[in-house]
């Protein structure tokens, strides 16, 4: 049985349908990346996944667990493993560096404090940031606000972790220390779900990449296998385009 | 003019001054308990407004009607409405809880959009990830919306308050011995309107004029990044 399965999964902003049947599974310790042209519903799927946008139909399994969006007790269930960090780091600002990453495990996990504040700095320290303990994220680059919300995502122990495009709002010079981040947590057998427009980074840690287009998927693969001979028109344009070099 | 210069060593009495005292602080005590009261029930008028999902929808448009409604009708209207509407049920209450509480239903309409105003200044995607991480709605307004809204909230609704003190000159019309009541009555006592109502226009600017100062140090205080952080600090002391 797969860690995560989702089947004709649908969802629509309004009269718009930005999900069209979307269906696909996720294994344990797997790091699938999700690919496709801008407003091809990439985010949307995080989105569903994570009940910040309702789906119209569709199912979504955990493990044996079925997740029915409609009712507020299998919707914590949802966000209970799994977590979400997204392309604006989105780190509460009224919060130093520590509260955001303990926040959620204090409050709602209610794990004890002092194990809880261990944890958060064995995870501050494995992404780099042992000395910003107490600045605020307006005291912070991009990059290491986005290593912060990715210390805050893993200190809830999340099963899945779900990536929204988290290099693509960062300088340049900012992007390896998050992707050695991310690299880290794929070796460590960490699942994950990655949106990314980092092709060369998807290549070397994507154990399986997902095409999507207009809502739906056009092809799955493992990296080699869509970068290099993509099967059908679509996903040939695509790869020709994102992969110039 | 010869009839004012004759007065003043009369009107400026102990007796007298101590009346205007009185008053003013009657002026000062229905507008701060009225406007502290409705400031606290125009948060939860806020927070009912944003219940999500259908069978809410109802107590939505409660709130919504509630703040269109009374932002449109006269505040003299309101001091009347309630006046009838209280002594309607209770016979005997007094005209300081009447005052009061039509300062009160009146502040509620006017800073439940300040509030809502705050609250959405706010980038909603914090919002998200506070309930991506199951954090209830009351969590997340009390523990991340809130606290980042205050430094928008606090300046327009103490403008509001203070702007609020002249208005209630107007429950004077049902007589509570606020202000403005005194200044007719002192009037009635033969002193010269002129003198009186000089004074009480004084007594008005005296009050108003520290609090509006006050009001915009708060404002550039909090505007700065480090008012942001030294309010954060208070709070949590
Ligand atoms: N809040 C919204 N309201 C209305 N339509 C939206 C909203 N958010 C997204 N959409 C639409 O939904 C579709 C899918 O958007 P989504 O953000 O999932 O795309 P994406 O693949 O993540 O794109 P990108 O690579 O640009 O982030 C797009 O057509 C977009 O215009
Ligand atoms: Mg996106």
């Amino acid at each position: 049985m797969p860690h995560l399965a989702v089947e004709d999964l649908r969802a629509s902003y309004g009269a718009l349908e930005v999900l069209r049947g979307i269906s696909f599974s996720v294994e344990k310790g797997e790091l699938v990346a999700l690919v496709g042209p801008s407003g091809s519903g990439k985010s949307t799927v995080l989105r569903v996944l994570m009940a910040l946008n309702p789906p119209s139909s569709g199912r979504v399994q955990i493990d044996d667990i079925s997740i029915d969006y409609g009712k507020s007790g299998s919707v914590r269930a949802a966000r209970d493993r799994m977590a979400v960090v997204f392309q604006q780091y989105n780190l509460f600002q009224n919060m130093n560096v520590m509260d955001n990453v303990t926040l959620a495990p204090r409050k709602i996990k209610k794990w004890p404090v002092a194990e809880v504040e261990e944890n958060a700095r064995a995870l501050l320290a494995k992404v780099g940031l042992t000395d910003k303990h107490d600045a605020y994220p307006d005291e912070l680059s991009g990059g290491q606000q986005q290593r912060v919300a990715i210390a805050r995502a893993l200190a809830l122990k999340p099963e899945i972790l779900l990536l929204d495009e988290v290099t693509s709002a960062l300088d340049p010079e900012l992007v390896n220390e998050v992707l050695d981040t991310i690299g880290e947590l794929a070796a460590d057998g960490m699942t994950m779900i990655l949106v990314s427009h980092e092709m060369g980074f998807v290549r070397e840690v994507a154990s399986r990449v997902i095409m999507m287009d207009a809502g739906e998927i056009i092809e799955t693969g493992t990296p080699a296998e869509l970068f290099d001979a993509p099967k059908s028109q679509r996903a040939k344009q695509f790869f020709s385009k994102v992969l110039r070099h | 003019m010869e009839r004012i210069l004759e007065q003043i060593p009369r009107f400026f009495t102990f007796r007298n001054m101590e009346l205007l005292l009185e008053a003013a602080g009657m002026t000062l005590a229905i507008t701060s308990v009225g406007c502290i009261i409705g400031f606290g029930l125009a948060f939860v008028l806020v927070y009912l407004r944003q219940t999500p999902g259908k069978w809410a929808a109802p107590l939505r448009f409660l709130c919504i009607a509630y703040v269109e409604i009374f932002r449109r009708i006269p505040f003299l209207v309101v001091i009347y409405l309630v006046l009838f509407f209280i002594q309607a049920f209770i016979a005997d209450a007094s005209l300081f809880t009447i005052a009061v509480i039509a300062i009160c239903t009146y502040a509620i309409a006017y800073t439940a959009e300040i509030i809502r105003g705050g609250l959405e200044s706010v980038p909603r995607e914090q919002v998200e990830a506070a309930r991506a991480m199951n954090l209830s709605r009351f969590q997340t307004t009390t523990q991340i919306v809130l606290p980042q809204a205050w430094p928008v909230i606090i300046p327009p609704a103490i403008a509001f308050a203070v702007s609020f003190i002249k208005d209630t000159a107007l429950v004077s019309q049902i007589g509570v011995f606020e202000l403005t009541f005194r200044g007719k009555e002192l009037n009635n006592q033969g002193y010269s309107g002129i003198l009186v109502f000089g004074t009480i226009a004084m007594c008005y600017f005296a009050i108003s004029y520290p609090l509006t100062r006050y009001g915009q140090h708060l404002e550039t205080r909090l505007a700065t990044s480090r008012g942001r952080r030294s309010a954060r600090k208070l709070r949590r002391t």
